[in-house]
């Protein structure tokens, strides 16, 4: 398939999603599914440099919060609608993740993995000991009562969120099938035999850092709006961290369909276990799942749906490579 | 006035370096000895807290002894974890991606089962040594800090002793400098891994009552930790132990002073904005030592 028909398919896709949602009527639906298209967008982010790239980000809660709080900030001085206080999240998050693909410079596997938590915590450091977003008293954000042609808010930001979850899958779609991703894959499998190959290693590294952290401060801009009170410890909570790692893994990270069917998974699992059962089992549920699948289906849910022929075809990993 | 402080704060310092030190010493030998990431590390020490916990408000034990008595079973959940790691993970050599996700997964299934147990409150401990405090000059050495102090300098030097000493000590320490040579002399580096894996998390139920011993515990405090002890780890060198030592002395009197001088709400930026300095500025030797 052509970039531009996917590219359209998608656009289709987010239309009829979003005219079926019309029809119902209960407000949970929306509420429930914001987060879970919140999830494939951060999911999706993820793996444009976790599953394509082979860097393992620990620290999504960092540019996720980056993204909710440079809204705050906006929301506080003048107020700007949602649109642009996603452009704003994404280049500030984009900025960020930009500056962790310098880290990738020195850092490999562990050790980069780590490096962005550490990168996480210090700005939750920052966030918290900044008296004007609130600090660790947390702030609250009045969000107007209705919204232009739709009526109601919370439908306003599902359809956001749906059309941010429509180009972030676009984005991952388009990378997958073009040279940048078969420049990710070759530095994923080996770097150095990529480097020697004359793929611009560097480059690519940075494209893949910026584009998932911009996503992923995107996904975080509505924030406010969704949850009209912040705080440190729910902006920056490790939850986000866990599921857009878990997400991708158990969806399969090889492709762009992964990360959006773990999401839709998890996502929904999590959200029913939050209402018929406690909020603090269903994230049970994902780091049991996640280390269940990693251990036992290492592919994915589209790993179990492969034939077994092609499996076997597809070149060995080598064990070095994600060090 | 302001000498005192500082005086103070520099001797509380190396008193939590010690602390660190004890906490960090498992995951010199997982990380730095073994190359197996386990950031899972800080939710077992936890978990030893947990543990020490309800030895002491069921029966009234003194936590370091209900540690030691728990050290035995950490060293075999420690063996089961490697036997899961290693068949799933290292043996199919996927243990960079996927081996750090199970870690990720392995500290949160800790961290919420332990939140589902006992509930967010903060729990902590009675014994003789937590309330007092010794004077020394115009240094004050409060003993909760003093005896973890101490037990942890007697536990490293302990190992540094089993490992340059003995047999299994040794061959731990074979594995660490060339696995493949020793695959090579027809040793299976397997069965050593097992046993210091084993050990790393055993230092953990240890690591855990004197982490209760200083302060309260709820369970997601051990996520402060991860940055720190990797960042000791990291700058200490990799699994030699007073590098190590060093290290944590180190963050420990930074820390300590930035809590003094700026406010405790800057002491979690202090570990990990070391540990980025540290990764970037580190050369990437560090990196290349299997290679």
């Amino acid at each position: 398939m052509k970039h531009i028909t996917f590219w359209l398919s998608t656009a289709i896709c987010v239309v009829v999603l979003f005219a079926a949602s019309r029809l119902v009527t209960n407000d949970y639906f929306f509420f429930a599914g914001y987060v879970v298209l919140q999830y494939i967008v951060l999911a999706t982010a993820w793996n444009i440099l976790g599953g394509y790239t082979g860097y393992i980000n620990f620290g999504t809660s960092g540019f996720f919060a980056i993204g909710a709080y440079s809204s705050v900030v906006l929301h506080k001085l003048w107020g700007p609608p949602i649109p642009v206080l996603i452009i704003v999240g994404g280049i500030l998050a984009g900025a960020v993740g930009f500056g962790m693909g310098g880290l990738t410079l020195r850092l490999k596997g562990v050790f980069f993995a780590i490096g962005t938590l550490a990168l996480a915590i210090v700005v939750q450091t920052f966030i918290t000991n900044w008296d004007f977003v609130g600090g660790s008293r947390g702030v609250y954000i009045i969000r107007p009562p209705t919204a232009p042609l739709l009526g109601s808010y919370i439908h306003y930001l599902f359809l956001i969120m749906l059309v941010l979850a429509g180009i972030a899958v676009a984005v991952a779609r388009s990378i997958e099938q073009s040279t940048l991703g078969y420049g990710l894959a070759a530095i994923r499998d080996d770097e150095q035999a990529a480097e020697a190959a004359g793929v611009p290693t560097l480059k690519l590294k940075l494209v893949s850092t910026t584009l998932s952290g911009a996503l992923m401060g995107m996904a975080g801009a509505p924030l406010p709006y969704y949850v009209t009170y912040l705080d440190p410890a729910s902006g920056f909570n490790l939850a986000y961290a866990v599921n857009a790692i878990a997400m991708p893994l158990v969806g399969g990270t090889t492709s762009w369909v992964g990360p959006v069917l773990g999401a839709i998974f998890l996502g929904t699992i999590q959200e029913v276990t939050r209402v018929t059962i406690s909020s603090s089992l269903n994230l049970l549920f994902v780091g049991v799942l996640l280390v269940l699948f990693v251990v036992i289906a290492p592919n994915g849910l589209i790993g179990l749906y492969q034939p077994r022929r092609r499996r076997q075809d597809e070149p060995q990993r080598r064990p070095q490579a994600a060090l | 006035m302001y000498w005192d402080l500082f005086l103070n704060a520099i001797a509380s310092g190396i008193l939590l370096g010690g602390f660190y030190a004890a906490v960090t010493v498992g995951l010199a030998i997982a990380f730095g000895m073994l190359d197996v990431g386990n950031l899972a590390h800080p939710a077992f020490v936890i978990l030893g807290s947990f543990c020490c916990y309800i030895f002491n408000q069921r029966w009234g034990v003194d936590p370091i002894l209900a540690a030691l008595v728990m050290t035995p079973f950490f060293f075999l959940l420690g063996a089961a974890i490697y036997q899961i790691y290693y068949l799933s993970f290292e043996r199919r050599g996927e243990e960079g991606l996927r081996g750090l996700a199970f870690f990720f997964g392995l500290l949160f299934i800790t961290e919420v089962g332990l939140i589902l147990g006992f509930g967010v409150d903060y729990r902590f401990v009675e014994a003789p040594y937590i309330g007092p405090t010794l004077h020394l000059g115009g240094i004050d050495l409060a003993l909760r800090t003093l005896t973890p102090f101490t037990i942890s300098l007697v536990m490293v030097a302990g190992l540094q002793l089993f490992l340059s000493k003995t047999y299994t000590g040794r061959a731990i320490l074979a594995v660490s400098q060339d696995s493949l040579a020793l695959r090579l002399m027809s040793v299976r580096p397997y069965r050593v891994k097992l046993i210091a894996f084993g050990i790393s998390i055993a230092t953990a139920a240890l690591a855990g009552a004197f982490l209760i011993i200083i302060q309260p515990v709820e369970p997601s405090i051990g996520r402060d930790y991860i940055g720190r002890v990797f960042a000791i780890v990291v700058l200490g060198g990799m699994g030699s132990f007073p590098g190590m030592m060093l290290a944590a002395m180190l963050l420990g009197v930074a820390e300590s002073l930035t809590a003094t001088f700026y406010g405790p709400s800057w002491s979690p930026a202090v570990a990990f904005g070391l540990l980025l300095l540290t990764l970037a500025v580190r050369p990437a030797g560090i990196l290349g030592r299997r290679a």
